[in-house]
Parts: structure tokens; sequence; C-alpha cells
């Protein structure tokens, strides 16, 4: 129901929304995607990789145990038909489909799900997925060498696996990307593989052009009836905001992501704006403030940088309005948002008051970390130097490049920095970052620690009740907005161009590219019949 | 005989060119902060960062990592990229044709305009042609590439319609001209203005000044002396700036989403795979060196009084 709303509110401006729900879904034709994360797919082994431009191929490819389901706005089973929940929520049975058929015509068991989750947990080839499937007992022995298979998974029979979990989780959080996959025992273990991956998604794979494009062709005896609609879907890489410009002017592509200055462009063309996509994702642009630096071990100071900073402005002037203004650290879209909330007032005074009574009425000087990020880097960062400036606190530019701001921030080696954090879509997992018992390399990067957050957290994992678990998180958010461990910047919002013709794109707020390609059909007036 | 001597001696001379290419390109990757795990997410789990440090072995003191480089390399074996786990002479294997595609057509398209170019404005220096084709050789010295090739795609396909304007499709040439004419241009500017330069200084020379004087037609003045001479001062550019468009590639193949090894090293360098960056460039070494080799020995076929001592 969020997601509805959202929707609605996002403007999905298309003429898709009103023409497509009332047409029939034609059957045919090609669907002609990019991929603008790079220059190249990292690899055609999706348990290998967790960057977003290869889960753009692998939605058509693969499919995990649950999917992600945008109207919904949450995971929901896919490989499996039911999932029984026993064992105080610690043991999940999952009755899986009995119709699903990998690219090689063999029909998924049982064997293929355990075998898959035991590839994951091998920690001699440390897959990335791996932070997931350790939540299932005896993943990490696996991983650590300490046992030959996961412990937690038992086969049951040919269709149903039984799961056991280390904590009380909803597993469809863990197990909806690409990075779960479940790939054919036989033929996953053949070299062969990583040239020719074969899985359980619509489209099986026929062709990849490494720099260029992968191409992918319908897959008959895919479970969901009638689906998928297109014969073929092409991904194609194109890193260049300005030449995907050029290519879905030219009607040569059917999806290119827009960055600020293109939704600027494209809102004011009249042939364009009908074209536009967007959705508030699950990320949240911020300025991380070190406790261990003096000045910002009080919370004065660090509620004083938030009132200091005219965020509206930088969000409308600079972002070009390609954000919405956060208000905390759950993004619109998560399940536990709290709309109520409203953000850090601009209101310089109010901060030079704060910070006089925090003992610093001069202000103070910090370095700030940062990339060259358009939306949430260097530009972003000369923005605020000037709003800092007026209250008294001087900035100091340490400019790095994406990698080294990763590596600074999971160190602590830093005063401050900028940086953009995925935080959802489990408002759970995205709050537990906080956690005192998480570390700073996992996800607490700010080293954030307070007694009466953790009980919180704790107590809305315990919670059986969804609305008194989504009460308590609200309320660990709230108090992350009033101790301000960050400056609370922006929720990303996603702007995709999508050609008139290409109907049933889905509103993904965990990533706009992700597309569940079953659905999305073209109709005959696209040019690539 | 002389010629064989000549060419064991110039392949005995790239060995330590390559040796300090590869000690550089390892040390400078062994200093830059940042590693593949940290690439791969804004959230890479800590634990498998640990293990992946530790299966790529990035653990190990450089020396070792280095000794271990070399020691695969002796065996033609360039490793294996840190990010698609697949060797890395695969990787390449795959990118090197249509990055000679694209190269090659870019030198035939700088050099069959860009010369005769420079020959015709020499030919009437100060006229109207020597003084149009300086303009375009200027232009096209200084046009980025980047905007140059987005002009192209806007031009040729999105207003005429008759090319595309991105991808590699089947690798025909409809496909490959916008980005290798985008590539070409420079180098068709710098072969123009060397060849006016080169053919108004042989123009004066006393051997050409001799051959009028003997009653020579200006045809035969131009054709056996200033062209033959000439040659060699545009085979000399002409061997440079393949080097020169290897690296220039890296642009042309991004904006165009030509799967060439430039994009491959971009992606390589921003991801910190380590084995992908050494072999790509040291491929781009080897092809400019062999390059370079080839112009040295054609320098004896254009002129043989240019010996192979």
């Amino acid at each position: 129901m969020m997601f509805r709303i959202m929707a609605i509110v996002a403007g999905l401006g298309l003429a898709l929304a009103a023409t497509a729900e009332a047409q029939t879904p034609r059957k045919g034709g090609t669907i002609r995607m990019t991929a603008p994360y790079g220059s190249s797919f990292t690899s055609l082994d999706i348990h290998t990789t967790q960057r977003a431009q290869d889960e753009i191929y692998a939605k058509a490819l693969h499919r995990s145990l649950y999917i992600w389901d945008s109207a919904e706005g949450k995971p929901v089973p896919e490989l499996a038909k039911e999932v029984i929940v026993s064992g105080g929520g610690l043991v999940q049975t999952f009755k899986l489909r009995d119709d699903a058929y990998f690219h090689n015509g063999r029909k998924m068991t049982a064997d293929d799900v355990i075998w898959s989750f035991n590839r994951i947990m091998d920690g001699a080839k440390a897959y990335p997925g791996a932070r997931y499937v350790r939540i299932i007992e005896g993943a990490a022995a696996l991983e650590k060498g300490q046992a030959k298979e996961i412990s937690g998974l038992k086969k049951i029979d040919d269709f149903t696996v039984e799961m056991k979990l280390t904590e009380k989780v909803d597993p469809g959080f863990y197990f909806f990307t690409a990075l779960t996959s479940i790939y054919p025992a036989d033929e996953a273990a053949k070299d062969s593989f990583i040239q020719h991956p074969i899985g359980l998604g619509p489209f099986k794979f026929v062709e990849h052009v490494p720099g260029s494009r992968i191409v992918m062709e319908r897959w008959d005896k895919f479970y969901k009836p009638g689906k998928p609609y297109a014969d073929k879907v092409v991904v194609s890489i194109m890193a260049e905001a300005a030449a995907r410009d050029v290519a879905f002017r030219n009607k040569e592509i059917d999806t290119s992501v827009l960055g600020p200055a293109q939704y600027v462009a494209y809102q004011a063309d009249p042939n364009l704006k009908g074209t536009i996509a967007e959705v508030a994702e699950v990320f949240t642009r911020y300025m991380g403030m070190n406790p261990a630096f003096k000045p910002f071990a009080d919370k004065r100071v660090r509620q004083a940088i938030n009132y200091a900073i005219d965020t509206d402005l930088i969000i409308n002037k600079l972002v070009k309005g390609k954000a919405y203004r956060a208000t905390s650290w759950l993004p619109l879209t998560s399940p536990a948002y709290d709309k109520k909330m409203k953000p850090y007032a601009y209101d310089p005074a109010k901060a030079k008051q704060l910070l006089a009574e925090a003992g610093y009425p001069q202000g103070f000087e910090f370095e700030w970390t940062t990339s060259q990020n358009e939306s949430w880097g260097l530009p972003i960062v000369a923005a605020v130097i000037p709003m800092l400036d007026k209250v008294g606190i001087k900035a100091k530019v340490k400019q790095v490049e994406a990698a080294v701001l990763a590596e600074v921030v999971r160190s602590g080696d830093y005063q401050a920095f900028i940086y953009s954090q995925q935080t959802g879509p489990d408002p759970q997992a995205a709050l537990k970052c906080f956690h005192s018992s998480t570390p700073q390399s996992a996800c607490n990067y700010m080293n954030f620690k307070n007694a009466d957050f953790d009980k919180i957290l704790d107590e809305a994992g315990q919670a059986d009740d969804t609305a008194k678990r989504t009460q308590l998180l609200q309320k660990a958010n709230a108090l992350l907005y009033d101790e301000a461990p960050v400056w609370f910047f922006n929720y990303n919002k996603a702007v995709m161009a999508v050609q008139p013709w290409l109907h049933g794109i889905q509103l993904n707020a965990t990533e706009l590219t992700h597309q569940n390609v079953e659905d999305v059909w073209v109709d005959e007036t696209s040019p690539a019949k | 005989m002389p010629m064989l001597s000549f060419l064991i001696r110039r392949l005995l001379q790239t060995i330590p060119t390559v040796l300090a290419v590869v000690l550089l390109v390892f040390v400078l990757f062994s200093v830059v902060p940042g590693s593949i795990a940290s690439t791969m997410s804004d959230d890479v789990d800590p634990q498998v960062e640990l293990r992946l440090k530790q299966q790529l072995g990035l653990n190990d003191p450089v020396y070792v990592r280095f000794g271990n480089y070399i020691a695969k390399l002796a065996t033609g074996d360039f490793g294996t990229s840190f990010r698609t786990r697949e060797p890395v002479t695969t990787m390449i294997a795959k990118r090197a044709w249509p990055t000679l595609q694209l190269i090659f057509t870019a030198m035939a398209f700088s050099v069959v305009v860009g010369v005769p170019l420079g020959f015709i404005a020499a030919l009437r220096p100060g006229g109207l042609v020597d003084s149009a084709a300086m303009v375009v050789a200027v232009s096209g010295l200084s046009i980025a590439k980047f905007w140059l090739g987005l002009v192209l795609m806007y031009l040729f396909a999105l207003k005429l319609g008759w090319l595309p304007s991105f991808g590699y499709g089947d690798g025909g040439l409809k496909y490959l001209l916008l980005p290798a004419v985008t590539l070409g241009v420079s180098p068709m500017a710098l072969f123009a203005r060397t060849t006016r330069a080169a053919v108004l200084e042989i123009m004066t020379a006393d051997f050409v000044r001799t051959a009028r004087s003997k009653g020579m037609s200006e045809t035969r003045v131009v054709k056996w002396h200033v062209m033959r001479n000439a040659l060699v001062i545009i085979l000399t550019t002409v061997g440079l700036q393949f080097g020169g468009l290897m690296g220039q590639a890296v642009v042309v193949e991004k904006l165009f989403s030509w799967p060439g090894i430039g994009s491959l090293l971009v992606d390589s360098v921003l991801q910190r795979d380590i084995p992908a960056v050494q072999g790509s460039i040291l491929v781009v070494v080897l092809a400019f060196l062999a390059i370079n080799l080839l112009v040295d020995v054609l320098y004896g076929v254009i002129d043989p009084r240019i010996r192979y001592a």
C-alpha cells in the first residue's frame, strides 16, 4: 500500500500508467534495456558480484527463493509456493515449485537450493552473498571450513527444504537478490558455466559481448503461465549519460537512467516529459560525523550542523530536485518510514546557539572527506561549506576516489565524510547499522553507541506483531533524528526515461533498473519489433 | 642477415622496457589506496572482504606478490581477473579484435584524409586550400574527442538517421564508422600538419632543386623525390600515433559502448582489478613496441640508404 501511495507521490508521469493497464500485453518483440553503471558487467557468475549493474541482466536470467514485489514494497516467495514458519520464527519450511525448469531443461529440486547455498558459503571463494546466507544455522561454520555443508538446511523431499535461522528475521529480505540465485547443481560446477550461465529466469542466455551487451531470449518453460511476453531482452552497456540521451532520443534503447541535468532537460521537453518514471530508492545520503573527533562527540554540535545547512536549497538548485529531503535515516519507501517526521529546519541562529552551548561559540574546523560524486560528493560539499562558515564552522575538503572513500568510511579514518548508504528495504537491517554490536567496518560507520537505541531495536527484533515492530522501528528512527549522528541530506530519487511502447515497468525502490522482465512488454509501435 | 640481427637486437631491447612497465604498474597499484573489495559495493561485508583479500593474496607482502606475478608472466600467464574470476588472457582476447578494428580503421581514416590534405596544402602554400586545410588540422587537434563524438552521434544518428549512435552490433562498418572517425580526427589533423611541414621543407632541399634544374617535370620531382622523403617522416608519426590512439581509445570506447581493451582498462582501474590492469597495459605496450619495430623495418624499405645497423 505504501508503495502505491509512493508511486503516486513520486509522480509516475508515464503514459504507460494510464494506457498500459488498459491494454492486453503483447507477445513478442525485444526489450532493449541499458546498464549504466560502468563499462562492463563484472561476471556471468552472479554469485560473485553484488554490483547493481550485474543484477540488471541477472533479473532476466536467474531466480532466487524470493523476488522483490515493487507494488507491495516487499519480497514475496518466488521459487517457493509456500513458506511455513515454526520454531518461534526460527524454522522456515519452503515448499518449492515443482514446475521450475533450468534453461538446460532439468527441473529444479531441493538439492539445487541446498547446493547453491553451500556454494555461496564456500569460504575460500568469498562469495558476497555469504552475508545473507550466514543467517542460516551452520552456514558460518561452513564458511570457516569447520563443516562440509550448512547444517541448518535439510531436504525433506525433492520439493521441500527446511531452513533453520540463527535470528528471527524475515528471510525474504535475505534471499531476494540475485546474489542468492539458485543454480543447477550439475551444470554450475563446470568451468563452462561462467561463459554460458544457466538459470531459472524467464529468459535464457544467448550471447555476451564483453563491454557491449548481453542478449537473452524467451525461456518457453518458464513457470509463470503466459510469461514472459517479449521474445528477447538485450541489455546494452552504456556508461555515458550523454550517449544514452542520444540513443534514447534516437529510439535505439527503451530505458535510460537520468542524472540531475538530464532530469531537468527531460522535464522541460514536452516530447520527453511523459517518459519519466521516478521512485524514492532506499538510499540515504548524509554527512557522517566521527564521535572520536571532539566537537562531534557533542550531540548539540551535530544538531547545529543539521540546522546550519539549507538542505532544501541544495536539493532544489544543485541536485535539481532529483532527491527527497531526508527526515531521518529510514527512506520514504521504507515500511517503517514515519511520515509525521519533519526535517531539521534551516536555522543558522539556532545552530549558533547550540554551538555556544556546546562550548564552541567561535566554531571549529574539521576535515571533510568526499568523493567526486555529482549527487552526494564534492559539488554538495562545496555548496555546504559557506553555509557552515556562516555559523563559524570551517571545513577543509579532502577529496578521494570512490573506492578509497569506501575504505576510509569503514576504517573510521575521518573526521567527517559524505556518503550514500543503502537503507532498505529491510528497516530492521538498516537501523541495525547503528546498534552498538555492529562493528564500524560492517556498516556502523559513525561508530554509534546508544543503550536506549539498542534496547528499542532489540525489542523490535523480538516483536511478533508487525504493527508493534514497525512502531518500535519508528521510535528508533526518531531517536536517531534527535541524536543526529549525521547530517540528514536526502533520499535518492531514481529517475529513468522509458519509451512509450514499453509497458509494465515497475517502480522498484531497491534499484529502479532492476526489473522483473517477465512482466515487461513492448507494443507494436516499438522500432525493435 | 643484417635485417635478422637488427630484429633480434631490437627485440632484446624491448625486454627492459617491458619489465620497467610491469614493475611500474605493479608498484603503482600496490601503493594506490582502495581494493577490489571496496569497489564491490558501498556496504561490502567485512568477513567477505577479509576472505576475498586472503583468496586473492592481497594480504601478502608486495615482493611476494610481485614474485608470483613475474613467475606466472614468464610462462605467458597474465593471472586471473579479480572481478570476473576468469583468465586475463581470455578477457583480453575477447576485447582485442574490437580494439584492433577501431584503431586500424581510425588510422586508415586519418592517413587517407590527413596525408593528402597536408600534401595538397604544401604544394600551394598560403593559398586557399592550404588555409582551409590548416583550419581543419588545427580544429581537429583542438576538439575534445568526447564532444566530437557526441556531435557526430547527434548529426549522423539522431538527425540524419544514417548510422547507429552506439554499440558494437555485428562489428560491421556501420557501427565502426562513428567511433573510428571520432578517434581518427586528431591524428588526421596531425598527419596533415606533419605532411605539410615535411613537404615544404623537402621542396626547398638541394636535391629537389637539382632535380628541377636537370629538367625533371614537377610531377616526377614530387613523386620520386618529395613523396619518398616525406614518407619517412610521415611513417614515424604514424608509428607514434598508434600508441597515442590506444590511449585515446579509452574515451571513445566508453562513449560509444565499444567493447575494446580501453573500456576494459577503465573498469579494471576503477575496480582495482590489478591483474586485468597489468594485462591490459602490457598488451598495449607490447603492441606499441611491435608497431614501432615494424616502422623501423619499413624505414629501410622506403629509403635504402637507411641501414639496419
